[in-house]
């Protein structure tokens, strides 16, 4: 078991002709993930890696039964190539895109929420189910499979944390990197509901970061009762003020998202949270001990 | 990337929105002739990317032609947030009955855009929104669906209603004809959300919205932050923006992150989290970085040079600490990078650099620093290591 996306997920690489949908396919494959299908407008016939190019989503449903996009298309194509996933019914759509329009974001996000497709990101890493499958452009070698869900806002913060647990023989069930975009898909709150679900995961691993309130959202709903350990690291303390321009951001959060409000509402909740990336592994050793 | 007010209030004029008459000016002189031809008394106002003007002194009344070129002249030698104003605006002076704040925001929490509404404007509404959350109205607009019309009704009759019971100006004034004002409303809805909707704004806000004594409205400021994922689109916005920073718009031309603080540590790092996640380190340490530069990632070896050669360029720069956890960036590649900037840089002479690398390409690119010998490069083993020998070449 895992969440999302596991050994059976059988995965779409939407702008698979380019630079680095090409790439990351190549290394994907290399993971053990089935890669089974790319997309590329007028390039249907071709292969790359090994893997048929279709014209459109559709087609690749109906030839090889994918269910999980991986969406590296330019920005400027993004939207498209979102609404083309959801409506081709994919059960998850994985934005890897960075540079995408607020605006195309907050019309793809709420079309995928209509249709139940479960999006990730965009600007993220993507998702990782150790030993089963990588959507994405993480990079496996630093994953090992084991009972510890990371839910993550960053890059390569996560790699170092995952590597720290890895390296003292801590696995991962499953980690998803959900972006740093304002309007993004699935959060920590949606990932601690899977995680809370999941069998194999034992804790989870919140990476949080300044800016938003994602972080104060997942500390209320850890403080509502959560029956698993969780550990976090927030990066930012030290993060200059941004000048803000108007009033309406600090309207909308009640607050100013920063690290230490983060920390004191998690910690509120029962979270350990880590001084460094380094002393994730030591928590979560010390959290599983002690269940 | 945000607009001055004169901007906004342009793109608010192309959308119909009501707006006082008034153009820029860039000097004294200037800002008195814009006065004469508009009729006295005016409104000079400070134009800077930042909140804050009006508490710094940024807006003046003023009743004669030297009492403008005066306060314009002294307008536009201030700073505002360490901002300097770029020009003024002068506006015909607007007769206020009562002050509202209106906005569409972009909000997180909603994942789209968001009509807020206080009845009760100035400039302290966060205030007004943490203390009496209830004065405070929010409306969450579909993005698929955009603005429904009942929804600016309801912002509408809000906003009358407020006016009825308002406590700015202290005496409540009661509306001539609180129906057609309520239509005047409902329209300046519609018109910020087109301004955010087409323009592809994450922020479109006026306050104070002015309702005048004989029931007009008025959108006496502007403030507007465009998506600068979206400029592509708008070629004419994407002209508006402040001359960037030479060093800045080089890293941004070559994929990078550049950012100029005020310590004495360079810090080089992949990814924003990992960098903001050393930032904090250092600082827990008692260390002071002066600037930071993020590679992102796949950085090739010319784009670490540049990051080397941005950092050693920042002023006060004594020790630098590079931190690269490697995923699709490659060791070797940042080790290539950091040799070349390192013999081709006089700044580089003296300073230390410590180097941590893991993942991807690690052991190349400590082989390669290695066998290079460079005198002021030292490998160390981890982000403990490198935050305190760092730290201890800055107290040096």
């Amino acid at each position: 078991m895992a969440v999302v996306v596991d050994a059976a997920s059988r995965v779409l690489v939407q702008g698979i002709t380019g630079r680095e949908g090409a790439f990351h396919t190549r290394r994907m494959l290399a993971a053990g993930t089935n890669v089974v299908a790319g997309t590329s407008p007028g390039k249907g016939g071709q292969t790359v890696e090994g893997v048929p190019v279709f014209d459109t989503v559709a087609t690749a449903v109906a030839a090889t039964g994918v269910d999980t996009a991986v969406v590296f298309v330019p920005a400027r194509f993004a939207r498209d190539a979102l609404l083309e996933a959801a409506d081709g019914g994919l059960k998850t759509a994985v934005c890897i895109t960075e540079g995408i329009p607020v605006r195309d974001m907050t019309e793809a996000a709420a079309h995928l929420a209509r249709r139940r497709t479960t999006l990730i990101g965009p600007n993220c890493p993507g998702i990782v189910t150790p030993g089963a499958c990588s959507a994405g452009i993480m990079p496996a070698e630093v994953f090992c499979a084991g009972d510890v869900g990371v839910v993550s806002r960053s890059g390569t913060l996560t790699y170092e944390i995952v590597a720290g647990l890895t390296a003292v023989g801590i696995g991962q069930s499953t980690c998803i990197g959900m972006g740093g975009d304002p309007v993004h898909g699935i959060g920590f709150v949606e990932c601690l509901e899977l995680f809370a679900g999941d069998p194999q995961t034992a804790a989870v691993v919140l990476v949080g970061e300044i800016g938003g309130d994602d972080e104060e959202r997942a500390a209320a709903r850890i403080r509502d009762g959560f029956a698993k350990p969780v550990v976090a690291y927030l990066a930012g303390f030290s993060a200059p003020p941004g000048r803000r321009m108007g009033h309406a951001g600090a309207i909308v959060t009640g607050a100013s998202g920063t690290a230490s409000a983060k920390k004191a509402a998690l910690e509120e909740a029962g979270v350990a949270v880590a001084a460094s990336p380094a002393e994730v592994a030591d928590l979560v050793r010390a959290a599983l001990r002690q269940e | 990337m945000d607009l001055l007010e004169h901007q906004g209030k342009a793109l608010f004029a192309a959308a119909g929105l009501p707006v006082p008459a008034g153009r820029p000016a860039g000097t004294g002189d200037a800002a008195a002739a814009v006065a004469e031809e508009l009729g006295l008394p005016v409104a000079v106002k400070a134009q800077v990317r930042t909140g804050g003007r009006g508490k710094a002194g940024g807006v003046r009344v003023c009743r004669t032609l030297d009492e403008v070129r005066a306060a314009a002249g002294e307008i536009l030698a201030m700073t505002v947030r360490g901002l300097a104003v770029e020009a003024v605006l002068v506006e015909r002076a607007v007769a206020i009955a009562h002050e509202a704040y209106l906005a569409v925001v972009l909000s997180r929490v909603h994942r789209g855009p968001l009509v807020v509404f206080a009845g009760e404007g100035g400039v302290d509404v966060e205030d007004l929104a943490r203390t009496r959350p209830e004065a405070v109205v929010r409306v969450p607009v579909d993005p698929l669906l955009g603005l429904c019309d009942y929804q600016a009704r309801d912002v509408a009759a809000a906003a009358v209603a407020a006016a009825a019971t308002s406590r700015t100006p202290a005496r409540p004034t009661p509306l001539v004809e609180p129906t057609a004002t309520a239509k005047r409303i409902a329209a300046v809805v519609h018109g910020l959300w087109r301004v955010y909707h087409d323009r592809d704004a994450t922020l479109v806000e006026v306050n104070p919205l002015v309702i005048t004594a004989d029931g007009d409205v008025v959108c006496l400021d502007a403030k507007v932050t465009i998506d600068d994922n979206a400029l592509w689109r708008h070629p004419d916005l994407a002209a508006l923006g402040p001359e960037p920073d030479p060093r800045e718009r080089r890293a941004r031309e070559a994929g990078l992150s550049y950012i100029v603080l005020d310590g004495d540590i360079g810090v080089i790092g992949n990814g924003a989290g990992l960098v903001m996640s050393t930032l904090d380190q250092l600082a827990a340490a008692g260390g002071r970085a002066a600037n930071f530069c993020d590679v992102g990632g796949g950085a090739s070896a010319a784009a670490v040079a540049l990051a080397l050669e941005l950092i050693l360029s920042g002023p006060g720069v004594r020790a630098i600490a590079v931190n690269i956890f490697g995923g699709i960036t490659r060791g070797e590649e940042v080790a290539r990078g950091l040799i070349e900037a390192l013999k081709t840089t006089p700044a580089a002479a003296g300073v230390p650099v410590y180097v941590r690398l893991a993942g991807t390409g690690a052991a190349e690119g400590r082989a390669l620093l290695a066998a290079e010998g460079l005198v002021n490069v030292r490998l160390v083993g981890d982000v403990a290591e490198l935050v305190r020998l760092v730290c201890a070449a800055e107290g040096a």
